[in-house]
């Protein structure tokens, strides 16, 4: 038993981004108004945006550069501490990419919900059910 | 609805803290994801590629051709936003002559953005070529540029930003933008490499094939900045404005 | 050596198009046009080249992007299984494009009284050429992620082209991306939970480590392949996920239909196929994970689902859009049963019914374009005023219904002796009853189409020989390829057995009975 919570309480940043996540989806599944169905889809993202980057974390490690890369004083290190020394760039550059996605889909569903607020007069889903049904 | 939607969203965290009992501890550095590949990156970088910025020889070199199809994204969505949103109605043409500028454009605000845009654009381009050497890159840079246009346009009005940087120039530079990314890694087609090979441009400019790869990565990274930049002005122009590119915020 | 470099020109060149149109064809539509069949009718030319290098070599083709060897760098693979997929959606592709040479200045611009929308047209051929270099893209990457930017890409140019359709398509494409969002990210994140156990992204990389012991029993891994394949039945819009599917399809302009249709249901199940056997392995899945039996049964759910709406209905291309949900239903079925007849009968069933759904959209497309009426009653008296469309779509009718010598019938064959092989009664039966439910529903079009007195409403007693005369076939850039898929459908029969037995048989992967 008390491993389990151990185990729980030293994952906690997962925890963390398990939450934003249930938020994001449940806001994007059941709310009403379209505009926070959107806004549930940039929490949802941004909940996996923060998994990856919490993957590449390491302890006392620092930002992935290469200080004085092409300076005189070249530090040197070996491999292994370089390795240890640096946070784990690849996940960074994943969420680079996913950041981007995210805002480009952002910016087409709000130009959508903008078109169906010019056809149906409003941005409330079941209001425009009951429009198309007439 | 709102019944079936817990019970789901609840479903899906109880299988996914499941998961979690499986993973490696946070910041563990033995953890398999930083021992697999990351550290080949890490150590291979500088040499392979003259970049010291792993963050982006890896955005922009090793998995270039993510990036690429990346910046298609952005403007795959500037080219929606506008293909949806913009029209011309016909009764515009002559609003737009008659009306004068808006009187309530405020002297601090204005005098403000004024002085603050060029700083901005002058960080921006520097961020876009440095990042090399510091965190940046083309997609920050392109964004701060873009803020730039949009932070004038805020303080002034949206009319007086479009007669500097028309919307339809804007869709063109962005597909300049992006071609001139598709351009360079078709140029190592042509010059005998693999697709975003950039060390065979080392032929053509001149220099080894790792100064050759930090030069391409400049060069795309030039493109990515110019895409974003207008990209982000243009869903700015096209969103606050409904698509008539008359009033903005 | 150009050879070489055959993989990625089939990307690059619709890729440099798209910004190419955008760019210097503003102001001209043909341009746009044309730009566009030439880059894809190149893309086809190479991926038909690369399908035959395959065949000659029987060597699976390794493209390293960038010089950089994989896992460092991204990689194309390319082996049976894909190169007959970029042949199917290059080519649907193409036929496509020469389709919309009328429609679409009839359906595209203009559309709003009193505006004039600007370049639209020149917007809609971009976006189709970046949709086709996404589909392309997924189908022919060897990395996870780069699936992941790839399926981004096709989804938001899929979002854009739904979307320039008739008033409620907007809100049908609303739905539409959120679905496909949430699709995406349940995607995104089972590959976030493979690469946090065994740090790599590519596929044949993935392939190695998974098979280790530890990560065998790993629950992360069992539920990132769940959540993968959830993200992946979102986007094929397998039941009960299919919500979105009728309404986005209906509602979009119907060159769109005919683009979309057809492919990206297909690539979503290629996506499945590829991911669960060359990422994970086939022991993984039918024996340490063992849920196929539910999958099956759900697929057989979706199969009577998908046909007995698809009898209710009387917009046309409606119906076909419940009969897409049934053909996934036979492609999911067909992959979990866990032989080799059925895997066989699923890919197989790629190519077809690829072909048959652009058939009949393509068909209904000709008969919407000339009498601007998508229900049922438009079909009345169709051999008589326009008979090549009339015999096209009964082709596709009877490649749907599964009648010899049409492909149809020999993919039912497969699944059905796979779904007997596996003792699964249930998916069976679904098979059968789904061909009778397609034989009435289009025998009942047929009929009216032949007949046009049968069943006619009794209002309409007035103007009998009002329609009957008027000889009104579709331009010859509609005829084209409409005809051309059609006699496709029935070369892919006739010759079923040797595609069979020289390209399916080899994307089996070992381990399946």
């Amino acid at each position: 038993m008390a491993e389990i919570i151990t185990d729980i309480i030293s994952k906690y940043n997962y925890w963390a981004f398990l939450i934003l996540l249930l938020m994001g989806l449940h806001a994007m599944i059941s709310k009403n108004n379209l505009v926070k169905k959107v806004l549930g889809m940039s929490i949802f993202q941004s909940a996996i945006i923060l998994f990856y980057v919490s993957i590449g974390e390491k302890k006392g490690a620092t930002i992935p550069i290469l200080a004085h890369g092409h300076g005189t004083e070249q530090v040197h290190q070996t491999a292994a501490q370089m390795v240890a020394g640096f946070v784990n760039p690849l996940p960074h550059v994943l969420m680079l990419t996913a950041i981007v996605v995210g805002v480009s889909t952002l910016g087409v569903a709000l130009a959508l919900i903008q078109k169906i607020y010019r056809v149906h007069g409003t941005i409330e889903e079941d209001e425009i059910l009951e429009n198309i049904k007439e | 609805m709102k019944l079936v939607s817990l019970v789901v969203t609840l479903l899906l965290g109880a299988l996914l803290l499941m998961a979690t009992a499986d993973f490696p501890d946070w910041g563990d550095p033995q953890s398999p994801a930083s021992l697999h590949v990351s550290d080949y990156y890490i150590e291979n970088s500088m040499e392979q590629t003259s970049v010291p910025n792993f963050v982006t020889s890896i955005l922009a070199d090793y998995r270039g051709y993510d990036t690429m199809f990346e910046t298609t994204v952005i403007f795959c969505a500037g080219l929606t936003v506008l293909t949806l949103l913009r029209r011309n109605h016909r009764r515009q043409k002559k609003v737009v002559m008659s009306r004068p500028k808006r009187e309530n454009q405020d002297l601090i605000l204005t005098s403000a953005a004024r002085m603050i845009a060029p700083m901005m654009q002058i960080f921006a381009l520097y961020v876009v070529a440095h990042g090399h050497h510091s965190p940046g890159g083309g997609f920050q840079g392109g964004v701060i540029l873009g803020a730039s246009f949009i932070l004038l346009a805020l303080a002034y009005d949206l009319r007086t930003i479009l007669d500097r940087l028309k919307e339809r120039r804007a869709l063109i530079m962005c597909g300049i933008g992006v071609a001139i990314y598709a351009g360079i890694g078709a140029g190592c087609l042509l010059l005998g490499g693999n697709f975003l090979d950039y060390g065979v441009w080392g032929k053509v400019l001149g220099v080894s094939p790792v100064e050759a790869r930090s030069h391409g990565m400049l060069g795309v990274e030039i493109g990515v900045a110019i895409t974003v930049m207008y990209i982000m002005f243009s869903l700015y122009a096209d969103l606050s404005s409904g698509g008539e590119m008359d009033e903005g915020l | 050596m150009i050879t070489d470099q055959l993989p990625i020109l089939i990307l690059a060149v619709p890729l440099l198009t798209s910004f190419a149109i955008t760019i210097f064809a503003r102001k001209s539509p043909i341009l746009a046009f044309s730009l566009l069949l030439a880059a894809i009718g190149t893309s086809f030319a190479c991926s038909v080249g690369v399908l035959r290098q395959l065949l000659e070599t029987g060597a699976t083709i390794h493209y390293h992007v960038g010089n950089w060897q994989p896992p460092y760098g991204i990689e194309l693979v390319i082996d049976h299984l894909n190169a007959m997929v970029l042949v199917i959606v290059s080519g649907a592709a193409l036929l496509t494009a020469v389709y919309s040479r009328h429609t679409v200045p009839a359906e595209v611009p203009d559309r709003f009284p009193g505006e004039k929308i600007p370049e639209r047209a020149t917007n809609y051929y971009t976006l189709y050429a970046l949709l086709i270099t996404g589909l392309l893209g997924i189908v022919a990457t060897g990395d996870a992620f780069n699936l992941y930017v790839l399926l981004e890409i096709s989804a938001l140019s899929s979002y854009a082209l739904l979307s320039l359709g008739r008033g409620r398509a907007y809100f049908a494409t609303f739905k539409y991306l959120i679905m496909g969002t949430i699709g995406a990210c349940f995607y995104l994140l089972g590959v976030g939970y493979l690469y946090i156990k065994t740090g790599s992204l590519n596929m044949a990389d993935l392939k190695g480590l998974l098979a280790s012991s530890i990560l065998l029993d790993s629950q992360t891994v069992k539920i990132a392949f769940i959540l993968i394949i959830v993200g992946i039945w979102i986007k094929m819009a397998f039941f009960p996920l299919h919500g979105w599917l009728p309404n986005a399809y209906t509602f979009a302009s119907d060159t769109t239909s005919c683009l979309v249709a057809p492919l990206m249901t297909k690539v979503s199940v290629y996506m499945m196929i590829r991911l669960m056997f060359s990422v994970f392995s086939v022991h993984y899945i039918f024996e340490v994970l063992g849920f196929q039996d539910m999958v099956v049964w759900l697929a057989a759910a979706a199969i009577l689902f998908g046909s007995v709406s698809a009898l209710g209905q009387t917009n046309m291309k409606r119906m076909l859009t419940y009969i897409i949900v049934a053909e996934v239903g036979y492609m999911v079925g067909g992959t979990w049963l866990g032989n080799s007849n059925g895997l066989t009968g699923a890919t197989y069933h790629i190519l077809s019914d690829a072909m048959m759904t652009l058939c009949l959209f393509m068909a209904v497309g000709a008969v919407i374009y000339k009498t601007g009426d998508s229900s049922r009653e438009s079909m009345r008296g169709i051999f008589r005023k326009m008979p090549v469309t009339a015999v096209v779509f009964l082709i596709g009718a009877f490649a749907m219904i599964g009648i010899p010598p049409t492909c149809g019938f020999f993919s039912k064959w497969y699944l059905v002796s796979g779904a007997l092989e596996a003792g699964h009664w249930g998916f069976a039966a679904a098979l059968l009853i789904s061909s009778l439910i397609n034989a009435i529903i289009f025998f009942r079009i047929i009929e009216i189409g032949y007949f046009p007195d049968f069943d006619a409403p009794a209002a309409a007693s007035g103007d009998h020989g009002h329609g009957a005369a008027v000889m009104a076939e579709v331009p010859l850039t509609m005829l084209l390829p409409m005809v051309l898929t059609a006699l496709s459908l029935i070369a892919i029969g006739v010759y079923s057995n040797e595609i069979i037995t020289g390209l399916v048989s080899r994307t089996i992967p070992a381990g399946l009975l």
